[in-house]
This record gives C-alpha cells, structure tokens and sequence, in this order.
C-alpha cells in the first residue's frame, strides 16, 4: 500500500487525475498536489473544520478522507465557490460585518455557512450557531459570523419571494 | 494641528470632510482572505525547499544519552538528521533574563536539547527531508537513550529543599520573586469589619491559534542573507535575535510576514524550534520550512496563567475596601521565555490587582517557579484575566459578607471620573480612565434591576441564574518601560512612510502588523483622512523587515496608539508637502489650499484646483515646469512612541449572564456585556470585533480551556479532541458599549482595545456563577470552571 495509485476526479469543475500515495489525505493532496491553499489544515483530526471543503455536494473534512477515497467525486474547494460566484453575497456579508479577522477559519467557515443557507435558508440564530459548531474560530467570538450568516439567510429568502 | 488651514475650516484633522476616523468602514485586505487567495507561511513553497520534523522528547525531564540516526539517513529523501549539539555550532544559546526584572533568573536554552530534555516536547533531532511525510517517516527511524530524571512538576513545592533543583547551577528553582507592600496594609486589615479570604486558582491554557506556528526559512549563501518568511507579531525583534545568535549581521536578515493564522500573543517569542530552522537553513543551504502539527502546537507553543494566588480584602461594613493582599505563585516551565521573559506575567498580576479601587493599601508577592512542562510566556491579557479574577472576586466575597449588592459596593469604591491624573499602590499612572461612566452604561445596557427580578423570579422554580460584574484596567501603548528598559532589543517606537505615486494614490508603509486586527484598515483610514484621499487609494505594506521602517510590531494592545499615530503624523508631513507643490503649481499660498476628495481645493468656497493625480503627473514627469530651486517632497516619515506615560491605561467593565444546571454542573451562557474605554475609536466595528473575540478567548478560559499535566510532566490532552475551545454553539451574543476618555499622549488620542475582553471574562463569568450559587452557601475560586468544578463545589461529587 506504499506506491502510488492513480485518482480520477473533478475538482472545482476541472477534470484533475494523479498519482498519490494512499496515506495521503484529501487536504493535502488539495494543497500540495493542486496547488489549492485555500483549504486550511488546523488539527488534522477533523475538529477544527478549517479544512471543510464539498465533496459530491456534501460538506467533508478534506483531513479525515483520504485522496484515493475521492475518486470519481466531485471536490468543491473555496477557490471554485469564489470563482463561480455562488457564495459572493455570503463573502459581501462576511466583509461587511467584518466577520473575519486572521481569515485562516474564514474557508471553512464560509463552506459551512453555504451548507446550512442551502439546506435551512430559514435557518434562525441558535440553529446558525449549531451548525457552525464544528468550525473553529479564533479571532471573533462567532457574533460577527453568526450576524453575516443571518443576514445573508434574510437576503436570500427575500430575493426568493 | 498647525496647519492654519486646519484653524480657518475650524476642524481637526481627526474630523475633516469625509473623514473615515470613528467610522465603520470594511477593511481592504479581506477579499483575499475569503476566496482562500491569503499567503499564510504554511502555504508557501520555494524551490530546492526542504522539510523539518523535529523528534521530541517523550520525558518531561531526561538526560540524552546517545542518538543513532544511521537508519534514518539512509531513507531516500532524507537531507541531514541533526543533533542539538551539532546544530550548536551553528546558532548559540539565549537566556531569557530581563535586567528591570531584579533577580530574574534564567538557564541557556539551546535550539534543540543538547544533552538533556526539560520538558516533554522539547525537540531532541531535527529530521530534514524533501517532504514533510518523508521526514516523519524518518524520524521514527531515529532512536534516542534516555535518562529519564525526576521531573519537577507541581509548582507549589517546586521550592520545597526535597524537590530536585531543574538548573543545579542556579541554585534553586525560583525564577523570579516580587514583593510590594504600599499604604499601611496591617493597620487597613485591623481597621476593616470584614476580611475575607479566598485561594484563586487559574488552570494552564493556551492560544491554540488555527494556523500552527510556521516558518520558512531560506539562507542565501550568494548573497549571504538570510529571508526568514514567519507568522510573527514583531518582524524586527526577530531579524535581531536571529542575527544575533546565527552570527549575523543584522543587515543579513530579513524578516517577511506575510498572513498570519492567528496570533494572540502566541507568535511574539523566539521559539527554539523556529530558531533551529533557521539554522538548519544555514547549515544545508538552502530553504527549510517547519510547520508545526497540533500536537506539537499544544506541547511547544507558549502556554500562559497557571496560577495560585491567596488573596484577602479588608472592608468596612459600608462598604469602603480599605486593602488588598496577595500571594502568588506560577510555574513558568523550565526556561524563562526569550527575549520577554516568563516573569512578565506575574509581575503584571502585582501591577494590576486593585487597579480599578482607591485603596492605597496593598500588598503583594509573587513566586515564579520552574518546572517540567512547557514554557509559559505572554499571551493575550498578560496577567490581566488574573488579576482581575482575584480583584473581582475578592469584592463580590467582601459585598456578599457585608450584604451589599455587587453593584454598590464598586459605585463606592472604583476610582471617581473626575480624579485623574491619578496613580495605583503598585505605581501605575493613570491618565484618564471612565470607570464610573462605564458602570453607569453598563447598567442601562444590561438593564440590571430587571434581570435581578427575573433572576429571583426563576430562583422560585428551582432554575439558577446569575449576574457577574467585573471591572478592569488594560495596559495598552506600551513604552520601553516594558522591554527596552529591561536590556532587551525590542523596538517600542513605530514608524510610517507615505509617500504620494506618480498617479495619485497613496503608499503607506508601517511597522506595525496585520494578524487580523485591522492594522492595514486602521492605517489606511488614518492617513486616507489626514490627506483627504478615499481609502481605496492607499495601500498598506506591512511585515517586511527590508520595506518598512523600524518598528516594535503588534503585540501589548499598540497598533492603534503607536503606529496610528505614527500614520497620523506622516500623513500630516505629507500633505504640507502636497500643499507646498499645489501652491507653487497653482500660485496660492499652501494655507489657502486643503485637499478633499483626492483634490486640491481652495479652503475658501471649496472650489477644486488640482487633482491629487495631476499635481503627482507634473512632479514626477514634468518637474522642469516647477519654479526654479523647488524640490517637492512626496514622501514623508513620521515615528512615534508615548513619552508622557509609560503605558495608557484603559479600563471598562464586563458583565455575564448564565445559568448553572446544579444537577449536571454544566454552564450555560445567556449574555454577555462590555463597556470599554479605548479613547478615541478609529472604526468602531473593528474595536467591538476585538472586544467580542476577547471576549470569548476569555470565556474559553473561564469555561474550557485547560492544558493537563500528569505527575509525571506528560501533557494528556494535547489535541483539539480533548482540549476544549469554545464554539459557536455555546458561546452567546456579546453586547458592547463605549466611553471615550481619549490619551493626550499624541494627537490621535487612541488606546488599545485588543486585550480589554479577555482582562474580565473570566472574571464576570466567575462571579456570576457563585451569584447564580449563593442559596447553596457555595464558593467557586478556580477556573475552568468543569462541571467536575461547579459539582464538586456543590458536594455532589
């Protein structure tokens, strides 16, 4: 199990395949391998959620899943949720409330705040609260993500009526 | 405020048309952040870069008897395996000795151990590899003899003469000892009604920053220079430290910080690991990153607190605090932290406790102890959450004896609004504090009266609740009364450069850093104001040793008061320059001229002359059409640092609202409010945002937080599993109001706000627990405050 072993996925949309060891995480294999440093390692045993990125759709721990385990699957990474807009709202909010200060959680928390915005738009603070609980912020005391997040839901569900 | 420009319009320069001073504005550097395009050191790659794991200690204190490396220097990928006295020869030795700490004792800490371990952690081998999996791979294939010794581990017999000595050739185990004793404490303590008395204990805890320390390090040999590229607060002190023991010019070093994951105090030392990359670096040649892992983050990186302190106060029955005394003691791990020194923090416990009260009568002492865990050293609120805690709780104790409310008795005993300049039994200087203004705000914001019915009401069915008052003091501004006085080469002065390009904009280059806080933001709206250019014009460099001028960094609560007045002051030079040029381009007198708006415009009637862009397009292209003689000067720097007060003290009051399930012994957050006093505020929302993140690292403290040592030295629970951090779940919404006392020390009239939130959450959280306990006769001192705590304190368990 210590050569490498060719992968095949889509990654933010591009067609990506390599050869990596089986010990290597999907984190790592984001960071190193393709060059996507957006995607933060904070404890590297899937409690800090700095490392939250989208895999078939569903937020993951990038740490705990390992490179060869995303074949076939779709990885979604804070560079193509950037890129195609879906979230700019989301980061307009988190600017304007400054929601952020070292920005070393902001990825993952960002990918977190668009899963519960998805699944739950009417989603109230306690509930905001509860699904960002697993990612790790140092810097703002949550108040100021947890403000952005809501006002991103009100924005949404009122462009939605 | 010379400029007769400024006296015609009537207005400061803090208030001038479109003014971005006490405005809410976003900061300029977020976007990079959130699409995941920030360069944190960990991100960073360079070519031929080689990788460093370190091999650490198992034992928290063992002789190092022989180190085989011949299997791991086999593995393919694998550089060099060094020793601690190998790469002696490379990098020497620090003590970590301050010489305005009378006393202060300390041992040579060497880049890796050399022949003996001191704590559980500290690095034995360096492991260089072309990958980081590679060099952990080898690593395991080094086998290390030890001697495992007799750790010195519990801090209240580390003076016992049956307790090994850690450093025989010190003599003891006593760092540091401090004794003050002010007023006439005995006669104060005789004369009072009540004296209580109360044993505080404050659990050991960490920064635990999101992004693990991290340094690339990248030796040069062409050019003979050394870039260091390190999540740091202070670029300066560490281009001089690292010269100084490399053996290198300090013009050899260049230090680059670039994003930094997280700070909080944790990235302002000289770690040994970080230095012994530096070296390697040296040695091999050629670039070597180190990235710390969890574990080690929790092992190595700086822990802080881990206190005892007897305390008693002596009050009369109205409530008038006639003394304070303390006992302290704190075990620092087996070094004195380099360059800052582990004796810091316990000396600004004896600073600060009383701090907020008139009582002239105090007396203190404090032990600092070493011992076989990891270092201690500066972090976040440097002695201020203890300090607190012990005051805070001691005047809650006094008022429930005496039967007074928690409110009253600080309305008669916080030092009056009205009596300042003013100073502390400890000689703290006081300027201008706002304590009973804060009370007053704090009151209406909370609506106390209401909440205490409510409180009572719910008393009735069985549900505890409490209300936690805490008022504080924060050093902020810091002088070279800190470190500078102390021998130590740490720059307490910052400087700014700005000049105007040659299309109008602004560069402005600081020596102090970004980690977050806002320093690029509060930069760029100081001297986007001043110059009456739009912020989105100038841009901020910061943390390159090679491109800023000389300065003291980020750390002590002094961006704001000490590079934002070095902005200020550069920014004002800059536009008497640009009004110079204007007036000889345009044939006016520079006073009659102002700039708004990226223009300059005519003070009378407003009417716009020049563009700041045109007027840059004739100095830099066609200087030959400018009067004969005149040399314009688009460049302009400013340094400064406070010389009327060695620090600016600042002060507020927090209070908790909670509920303590007295069955399960967990806490639960409802409220939490703050009223601080930062003087003048340069973007409200980047002063709350600090405050509320205080705030909760505060609270994490109070509630969590809590690195656990075994007898033996081992740390048990080093990993974010079992260290417990606050999250968004538990923590509350955090309500923050302000007084404005500005400092006359500088124009600018900012004082720090970075540490304010954590100087007295604990504290209110703590006493709105015993309030929350008070039916059942129960006193809590000691925090985290673990249900194994609230039940035990409850004789359940």
């Amino acid at each position: 199990m210590t050569n490498p072993t060719p992968i095949s996925l889509t990654v933010n949309g591009e067609s990506v395949s390599a050869q990596v060891l089986p010990r290597l995480n999907l984190a790592d294999f984001l960071r190193e391998h393709l060059g996507l440093t957006g995607t933060h390692v904070g404890c590297e045993h899937g409690v800090c959620g700095a490392c939250t990125v989208r895999v078939n759709g569903d937020i993951v721990r990038a740490c705990l899943l390992l490179a060869v385990q995303a074949e076939d699957a779709s990885v979604e990474t804070i560079e193509g949720l950037s890129d195609s807009g879906e979230i700019s709202d989301l980061q307009a909010a988190f600017q304007n409330r400054n929601a952020l200060q070292c920005g070393y959680c902001t990825p993952g928390m960002l990918m977190a705040a668009q899963d519960i915005l998805t699944h739950e738009p009417q989603a109230d603070r306690e509930q905001i609260r509860e699904h960002l609980s697993g990612n790790y912020c140092r810097c703002t005391g949550y108040h100021a993500i947890v403000d952005a997040v809501e006002a991103t839901a009100r924005a949404r569900s009122g462009q939605a009526r | 405020m010379n400029d007769s420009s400024e006296k015609q319009s009537g207005l400061s320069v803090l208030d001038r048309p479109n003014s971005y001073i006490g405005k809410t504005v976003p900061r300029p550097n977020l976007g990079r952040l959130m699409q995941g395009r920030g360069q944190y050191v960990s991100d960073m790659v360079l070519p031929r870069m080689a990788h460093v794991v370190f091999l650490r200690s198992p034992y928290a204190h063992a002789r190092i008897l022989k180190i085989d490396a011949t299997e791991a220097k086999a593995m393919p990928g694998v550089i060099a395996v060094v020793t601690g006295a190998e790469l002696a020869k490379v990098i020497t030795p620090w003590v970590g000795v301050l010489s305005h700490l009378k006393g202060l004792k300390s041992a040579p800490q060497h880049a890796i151990a050399t022949d003996r371990a001191c704590w559980q952690g500290e690095a034995v081998a360096a492991i260089v590899a072309t990958g980081r999996a590679l060099a952990e791979d080898a690593a395991e294939l080094v086998s290390v003899d030890y001697e495992e010794l007799v750790p010195v581990t519990d801090m209240r017999t580390a003076l016992d003469p049956e307790t090994p000595v850690i450093h025989p050739e010190l003599g003891d185990n006593l760092a540091f000892e401090r004794n003050l004793d002010a007023g006439a404490v005995d006669q104060a303590f005789k004369d009072s009604d009540e004296v209580v008395e109360a044993k505080f204990v404050f659990g050991r805890h960490t920064g635990v920053t999101l992004e693990p320390r991290a340094v690339l390090a990248d030796w040069n040999s062409g050019e003979e220079r050394l870039t260091v590229y390190l999540g740091t607060q202070a670029p300066h002190m560490v281009q001089n430290i690292a010269a100084m023991h490399l053996g290198l010019d300090e013009a050899q070093v260049r230090v680059v910080c670039k994003d930094v994951g997280g700070s909080f105090g944790i990235k302002v030392h000289i770690y040994a690991d970080e230095m012994a990359t530096l070296a390697l670096s040296k040695l091999l040649r050629r670039p070597v990153k180190f990235v710390a892992d969890r574990v080690e983050s929790f092992n190595t990186d700086i822990h802080a607190r881990d206190h005892v302190c007897k305390a008693r106060i002596g009050v009369s029955k109205n409530g008038t605090i006639n003394a304070f005394e303390i006992d302290d003691v704190t075990g620092i791990g087996p070094y004195s932290m380099y360059p800052r020194t582990s004796a810091i923090e316990a000396n600004q416990v004896i600073n600060l406790v009383g701090g907020p009260y008139t009582t002239q009568n105090y007396r203190a002492r404090t032990r600092v102890v070493f011992q076989n865990k990891n270092v201690t050293c500066q972090y976040r609120g440097v002695g201020h959450p203890i300090a607190c805690s012990i005051t805070e709780g001691l005047v809650d104790l006094a008022a429930q004896r005496i039967g007074m409310d928690p409110i009253e008795i600080r309305r008669r005993n916080l030092i009056r609004d009205d009596a300042y300049p003013c100073g502390s039994p400890s000689g703290l200087k006081f300027e201008a504090l706002s304590h009973h203004a804060s009370l007053d705000k704090l009151i209406a914001m909370m609506n106390y009266d209401a909440l205490r019915a409510e409180q009572a009401e719910l008393r009735k069915r069985g549900i505890y609740r409490g209300i936690g008052i805490a008022s504080f003091i924060e050093v902020t501004n810091p002088s070279a009364a800190f470190y500078g006085v102390g021998g130590a080469r740490i720059s307490s002065q910052d400087g700014v450069a700005v000049r105007l390009d040659a299309t109008g904009r602004v560069i402005c280059q600081t020596s102090i850093t970004e980690q977050g806080q806002g320093s690029e933001s509060l930069t760029a709206q100081i001297v986007g104001s001043v110059l009456g250019v739009s912020m989105g014009r100038v841009r901020v460099i910061l943390g390159d040793t090679d491109n800023t001028p000389y300065g003291g960094g980020t750390w002590a609560s002094r961006g704001a008061g000490i590079g934002g007045e070095a902005a200020l002051q550069a920014a004002k030079v800059l536009r008497k320059n640009i009004l110079d040029v204007a007036a000889a381009i345009l044939q006016a007198k520079p006073h009659d001229l102002d700039i708004i708006d990226n223009a300059v415009v005519d003070v009378q009637g407003g009417q716009q002359r020049i563009e700041l862009h045109e007027l840059a397009r004739v100095v830099y292209f066609r200087p030959d059409t400018l009067p004969p003689g005149f040399q314009p000067e688009l460049m302009a720097t400013r340094h400064f640092v406070p010389r009327e007060y060695p620090f600016a003290f600042t002060n507020g009051i927090q209070a908790s609202w909670l509920e303590v399930d007295t069955q399960a012994g967990f806490i639960k957050l409802l409220k939490h409010w703050v009223v601080e006093d930062c003087g003048t505020i340069i973007n409200p929302q980047l002063v709350d945002e600090q405050i509320r993140g205080g705030v909760v690292q505060g609270l994490g403290a109070a509630l969590y937080e809590h690195c656990i040592y075994d007898e033996r030295g081992q740390l048990t629970n080093a990993n974010m599993a079992d260290y417990l951090v606050p999250m968004s779940g538990e923590m509350p919404d955090i309500d923050v109001g302000h007084i404005v006392s500005p400092t006359l020390d500088g124009e600018l009239g900012a004082k720090g706000a970075g540490e304010a939130g954590t100087a007295a959450a604990a504290a209110a959280v703590t006493n709105a627990v015993n309030d929350a306990l008070s039916p059942f006769n129960v006193t809590v001192t000691e925090i985290p405050l673990t249900p194994r705590v609230i039940l035990t304190a409850l004789g359940r368990i």
